[in-house]
């Protein structure tokens, strides 16, 4: 067991430091160790444990969560899980303290400026993706669009809307 | 910590441990920081946008998932190392719960139709947070050529051409705040 859990922390900790973005970026490293290197489980299940990050709530990483569960059960679950949050968690916290504590100083704007761009680019891209991937052409993009809708001009709680969104798919495929 | 006192009503740790738990256990279809933007910018206005926004585009450069790195810089604006510290568990401990939970009935749910058709639908809603916060995040870039083109670059970079994210921050990274720190100076 200690074995296995000092394997399950050596995947995660290197893969922490290379996730960019969302955690999207590091599925298919992931697999690779998991399922080919150290064949923890089949291809099957990893795709079944995919699927369960997508559909629960919460941050989709809580992928490396599920993978430690099934690898070594509750302990297993927790040392994924420090793994992959941990050390970027205090690397962005220490982050967080520095621009708290420079407030205002120049480089501070100028990483600012020029980060920012990019974050848009990124985070507009992201979104781009999503909609090419989404499945159930014409009704999914309407709800897009009328939930993008609503949040620009009303103060919608948007659980209402992902109800709502949900509703609309399970009702029209009842009429269709 | 001067900023601390900017904020009107301040924040309990415990309120911020129970909304990112709420975000947490709701926040079906993902777009995770849209609803941060949705909570803390838009409804409650205890941070400002460009404080989000600064906020955001370190989470997306820097290593780390962004739910997690956008939870810490929130709590920690808020209310210092207590806040990032319930920021952080509340988004990540109870989620973690109950996907465990989920995993453990899935293969029941996923039998029923219904289960594809309702998580596809709330995905889709969903799209409409991170498209909001998009849309913001693009209007807030300087009206500047340099900084347009850097955005649009990046675009076509990773939704066109899907370049890996790492290589668009360590290459697009370093020449944009070049370009910043000379077209400033």
């Amino acid at each position: 067991m200690p074995a296995l859990l000092a394997a399950l922390a050596l995947v995660f900790l290197p893969l922490s430091f290379v996730t960019i973005g969302g955690g999207q970026t590091i599925v298919s490293d992931i697999h690779r160790q998991v399922v080919d290197v150290h064949q923890w489980m089949t291809p099957a299940q990893f795709v079944d444990l995919f699927a369960i990050s997508r559909m629960a709530p919460g941050p989709g990483s809580l992928l490396v969560t599920l993978i430690g569960w099934q690898v070594a059960g509750p302990w297993g679950a927790l040392v994924a899980s420090l793994a992959i949050f941990t050390p970027t968690a205090l690397l962005f916290y220490g982050v967080a303290r520095l621009w708290t504590k420079y407030k205002g100083a120049r480089w501070q704007i100028v990483i600012e400026a020029g980060l920012r761009p990019i974050a848009a680019g990124m985070i507009l891209s992201a979104v781009y993706v999503l909609l090419q991937a989404l499945d159930g052409g014409w009704p999914a993009r309407a709800i897009v669009f009328a939930s993008t809708a609503c949040l620009m001009v009303t103060r919608v709680n948007p659980l209402l809307l992902i109800a709502c969104g949900a509703a609309c798919f399970v009702v029209t495929s009842m009429i269709i | 910590m001067m900023m601390l006192d900017e904020v009107a009503d301040r924040p309990t740790a415990l309120q911020l441990f129970l909304i990112f738990t709420r975000i947490g256990l709701t926040s079906f279809g993902g777009g995770l920081s849209g609803w941060f933007w949705r909570e803390f910018v838009q409804d409650r206005k205890w941070l400002t946008e460009d404080e989000f926004l600064n906020g955001l585009a370190l989470s997306q450069a820097l290593p780390g998932v962004n739910v997690t790195n956008m939870a810490i810089w929130i709590g920690y604006r808020l209310l210092g190392t207590r806040g990032a510290l319930a920021c952080v568990a509340g988004i990540v401990v109870p989620a973690a719960f109950l996907i465990v939970v989920i995993a453990m009935v899935f293969s029941a749910l996923v039998k029923f139709e219904v289960t594809h058709l309702a998580l596809e639908g709330a995905a889709a809603a969903a799209i409409g947070l991170s498209l909001t916060m998009g849309f913001t995040a693009a209007r807030r870039v300087r009206r500047k050529p340099v900084p347009i083109a850097i955005m649009i670059a990046t675009f076509v970079a990773i939704g066109i051409f899907h370049l890996p994210l790492i290589w668009v921050v360590l290459i697009g990274g370093p020449i944009s705040i070049f370009l910043a720190y000379h077209g400033a100076a």
